[in-house]
């Protein structure tokens, strides 16, 4: 495959992830072997409560693996400082920003703290990149807007833009099309899917768009009860890992559309 | 873009408006002192009666400064809390680091009696108070801060630190119930509030406090714009987040608790002085606004004082009562104005 001559951004190795308690470690999910490649659109998909979260978590150390390794750029991520890891690594969360006073510009160029000096002066570089991540995401209409004067779709490109100004090899996205409609979900994922080959960076979002997603990712990362599968999505299809992917009691994922439907 | 170049006409306007207000509170007082001679005594040059240039060095020079001090520290800790602890209505006032500073003095004035001796004449002194009052405003933030981590809620932080001030004032309560007479009128006067105490020495140790605590609050300013994002954000952008909300929080119990210890506590100044501020300054970049908060509290306390001592009068208001007559009308403004109130 052409695909294995781009460069791995992030690989990770035999990686288990959960929680470590007094009573010991819990075990979300384990054996997990994923590579995400430069210019590669990923999808993290999975029902609820399968741990995406938690691999999301523990593959952007925010928290501890239980075992096995992550590898970002060939080096260990724990070996990264974090204003290193910061220059590596852009994150877009669910949670809302803490400030909606923020203007859309302001917001966009807090992703160039990495790089700015002790009291966060934005150098032409830095306004050139700001510059840039608002016309990727077709935004500069919105440059001097309020952030509470936006929409949820107009917010989620605006957290996207800041990602982007981060200049990271990778970014990646916790349910980026939550609270949109039908048309901004795809306009979302239609739009990471561009900027991935744009930039060439390596994009990975969790999402519970599983057609969508199917369209259009590179790669997919299925996560089932007993085991997390990866591959391009006609692959996956192939080898019927959606079947398992739900309870069979109300819907079932049909092959030729390559979407859910609900059992008559 | 709104850049600082955008702004530089309102800091102009806003640096001679504190100059003439500096000016016109200097020349305003109980004794009518013509303003001639108020700028000569400034300026040591002499004056058409001694106790003209007397007055002017040693009373209203000093408070004047005093004001500056007290309305830019306790508006930039304001807009620090405000930031901190992702709140419109937090503030030195609001969240019980002033009770903290009231607890601390409380403990040195009205507690001396009941340790007594060597210890109490050790911590009488006006470093005893600074001392006691910046620790009990550190320790009630930090606890304030604790229980925050825990419940995320903004409005639950707010009914805490209410919650605080009760418990610092039941103690306070307790500790003048022990304390003699004397002392007890030490601190309701203390309590009062007011700018005309400090002598130059004073002053001193409350300007060198006040200063670290402006250094630090400058270098914070990369870490509170990140903070705008919310705390997972601001990591994830490289910002070591304990250690930047520690220096946050010294430069707030220093600059709160110091003022707080020599002026008494002072109501409102530290809630209403960024609101006013963001309503001029229409932008988020604490880079903007601290300076901004700088300029605005130290006119607002300047003014406030200015009404405090009535002109050509002998009576001298309370500054507390003043502060609280400006500050109260302005959060309810902001509050009931359509657009919630934002930081």
């Amino acid at each position: 495959m052409a695909n294995n001559q781009q460069h791995i951004i992030l690989k990770t190795e035999n990686l288990s992830v959960g929680y470590t308690s007094k009573k010991g470690k819990q075990v979300i999910a384990s054996n997990i072997n994923i590579e995400l490649k430069q210019g590669e659109l990923v999808g993290l998909i999975g029902a609820n409560g399968i741990g995406k979260s938690t691999l999301l978590r523990t593959i952007t150390n925010v928290q501890n693996p239980l075992n096995g390794s992550i590898l970002l750029n060939q080096k260990d991520i724990h070996s990264y400082n974090s204003f290193d890891l910061a220059k590596k690594l852009s994150l877009v969360l669910t949670e809302p920003v803490a400030s909606k006073n923020l203007s859309v510009f302001e917001l966009v160029a807090l992703g160039r703290q990495p790089y700015t000096n002790w009291i966060g002066n934005l150098s032409n570089t830095d306004l050139n990149q700001v510059e840039n991540a608002l016309k990727q995401t077709n935004i500069e209409d919105l440059k001097h807007k309020k952030c509470y004067e936006l929409s949820d779709g107009q917010l989620q490109k605006v957290m996207i833009a800041r990602a982007l100004a981060q200049d990271t090899d990778l970014i990646v996205l916790d349910e980026p099309t939550t609270h949109l409609d039908m048309y901004h979900k795809a306009y979302i994922l239609k739009l990471l899917q561009k900027l991935a080959k744009d930039t060439g960076k390596a994009i990975l979002f969790s999402s519970h768009e599983i057609d969508l997603a199917i369209q259009l990712c590179d790669t997919l990362i299925v996560m089932t009860k007993n085991n997390v599968f990866s591959g391009q999505p006609c692959q996956l299809i192939e080898a019927k890992v959606f079947e398992n992917l739900f309870p069979k009691d109300l819907i079932a994922f049909d092959e030729k559309t390559g979407t859910f439907r609900v059992k008559k | 873009m709104p850049n600082s170049t955008t702004y530089r006409l309102s800091f102009l306007v806003l640096i001679l408006l504190l100059l003439v207000c500096f000016f016109a509170n200097i020349s305003l007082g109980s004794v009518s002192i013509p303003f001639k001679d108020t700028f000569n005594s400034l300026m040591g040059s002499p004056t058409e009666k001694e106790s003209w240039q007397h007055i002017v060095i040693n009373y209203r020079f000093p408070k004047a400064i005093t004001a500056i001090i007290v309305g830019s520290g306790l508006g930039i800790s304001g807009l620090l809390m405000q930031t901190l602890f992702r709140n419109p209505l937090a503030g030195p006032f609001v969240l019980g680091i002033s009770s903290g500073a009231s607890l601390g003095v409380a403990l040195v004035i009205l507690g001396s009696s009941i340790f007594g001796g060597v210890f109490a004449a050790l911590f009488i002194s006006k470093w005893g108070i600074v001392i006691a009052a910046s620790l009990g405003s550190f320790l009630v933030l930090l606890a304030v801060l604790a229980v925050s981590i825990k419940v995320r809620d903004t409005m639950a932080i707010l009914i805490i630190g209410l919650m605080f001030a009760s418990i610092t004032a039941a103690i306070v309560s307790v500790l003048s119930y022990f304390g003699s007479a004397e002392q007890l009128q030490q601190y309701i006067f203390w309590g009062f509030g007011s700018l005309g105490n400090l002598s130059w020495e004073d002053l001193l140790i409350l300007s060198a406090i006040y200063i670290v605590g402006i250094l630090l609050s400058i270098i914070s300013i990369k870490s509170l714009n990140s903070l705008l994002l919310g705390e997972n954000y601001a990591k994830s952008l490289g910002l070591e987040i304990k250690k930047s909300r520690l220096l946050i929080i010294i430069a707030t119990s220093l600059l709160a608790g110091t003022i707080t210890a020599f002026t008494g506590p002072i109501a409102f100044i530290g809630l209403a002085i960024p609101h006013i501020t963001r309503q001029v300054f229409n932008t988020a970049n604490h880079k903007i606004l601290l300076p901004a908060v700088f300029l605005f509290g130290a006119i607002v306390m300047l003014v406030c004082d200015s009404i405090a001592q009535l002109p050509s009068s002998d009576f001298t208001l309370p500054i507390n009562a003043i502060t609280a007559l400006v500050g109260a009308p302005v959060v309810i403004w902001l509050l009931t104005r359509k657009r919630k109130m934002v930081f």
